[in-house]
């Protein structure tokens, strides 16, 4: 079936699914997952080099930036002024102006703060950059998201790394409803299915790291997903069935032959 | 003078500059970025950025996240 690309930042993207680089077992599994996923965008965080810097193994020497895209966000970031200050830095640094924007509220659920992350995407995008913002499922503050410019809303399905799966559907779909930016579902994947679910309702991509990084075989998960992704997104160009309390037959009631005696 | 560096102070000659701080920690420098007082420093600027005493540098590159 035709369909069109995911557009981020000015990029063309035939995959739906965006993965993350952190707390895989190895590099080495996870540069297997990565490939393993078809995602062409991969983000990752901004940190210290540690000190001294020589012999250290990095995680870019793992990952070819000629084929992927890199996504750096602002994790660790709770206020927009040091979210903003990353952001300058994954650019200096060579990252692309694409940016991931966090702007977590509090450390136990990793929720954003939606006043500094609002404030965030108008500096930002003001100053050049594409901003993908973490956001709650809130189709009001998804709005206000893409009016102060954000490339794209991310909205969370669940808690980062919880695996709770999509636990809002409706407000995904309204928030499909109340922008035209693409619409991602980050956080809270915890299987395939919950992938599936995302792009059925519509979602234009899903971003995803632990529910890979952290299964038992993740180059296994990362194909799961990858299949999930694009069966989720088929399923929704498909235009599914409405749901019906009671049975309606699928084989013809005329011509039932008689038994009767 | 001491130089705060990635949290860590450090004891260095005066008159060291952002490029030869760098070349002292053997810091690679692809993908890397430096803030000097919270200030992004464009690498074009490193070899003429001179670090005084009670300076905070930070520098940073990408790293395994989601």
């Amino acid at each position: 079936m035709y369909d069109t690309s995911l557009w981020l930042g000015g990029k063309e993207f035939k995959s739906r699914l965006i993965v993350g680089t952190g707390k895989y077992p190895s590099f080495e599994n996870m540069r297997e997952a990565i490939e393993a996923s078809g995602a062409e965008m991969v983000t990752v965080a901004v940190r210290r080099v540690s000190l001294p810097g020589q012999g250290e193994s990095s995680l870019l020497d793992y990952i070819d930036t000629q084929r992927y895209v890199l996504l750096p966000n602002t994790a660790g970031c709770y206020t927009a002024d040091e979210a903003v200050r990353t952001c300058y830095l994954a650019r200096e640094a060579g990252l692309g102006s694409l940016v991931k924007l966090e702007v977590i509220g509090d450390s136990r659920t990793l929720f954003p703060d939606v006043i500094g992350l609002l404030e965030a995407t108008r500096t930002l995008s003001r100053e050049g950059f594409s901003v993908l913002p973490y956001t709650n499922d809130d189709p009001i503050m998804a709005k206000k998201l893409e009016d102060a410019g954000a490339a794209a809303v991310m909205p969370l399905g669940a808690p980062i790394g919880s695996g709770l799966g999509i636990r809002n559907p409706y407000n995904i779909k309204l928030i499909l409803e109340a922008v035209t930016v693409p619409v991602i579902v980050d956080a809270g994947v915890g299987t395939a299915s919950d992938a599936a679910i995302a792009m059925e309702l519509g979602a234009d991509g899903v971003l995803m790291n632990t529910a890979i990084a952290g299964a038992k075989d993740p180059v296994a998960m990362a194909t799961a997903m990858k299949l999930a992704v694009e069966a989720g997104r088929l399923a929704f160009k498909a235009g599914r069935i409405g749901k019906k309390l009671y049975a309606t037959a699928s084989s013809p009631i005329e011509g039932v032959p008689e038994w009767t005696s | 003078m001491v130089v705060v560096v990635n949290g860590e102070p450090m004891d260095l000659p005066e008159g060291l500059t952002i490029a030869d701080l760098l070349a002292r920690l053997k810091v690679r420098r692809e993908y890397t970025a430096v803030a000097l007082n919270r200030e992004v420093t464009p690498k074009s600027l490193y070899s003429e950025s001179i670090l005084r005493d009670g300076d905070k540098v930070e520098i940073v590159r990408p790293m395994g996240g989601g």
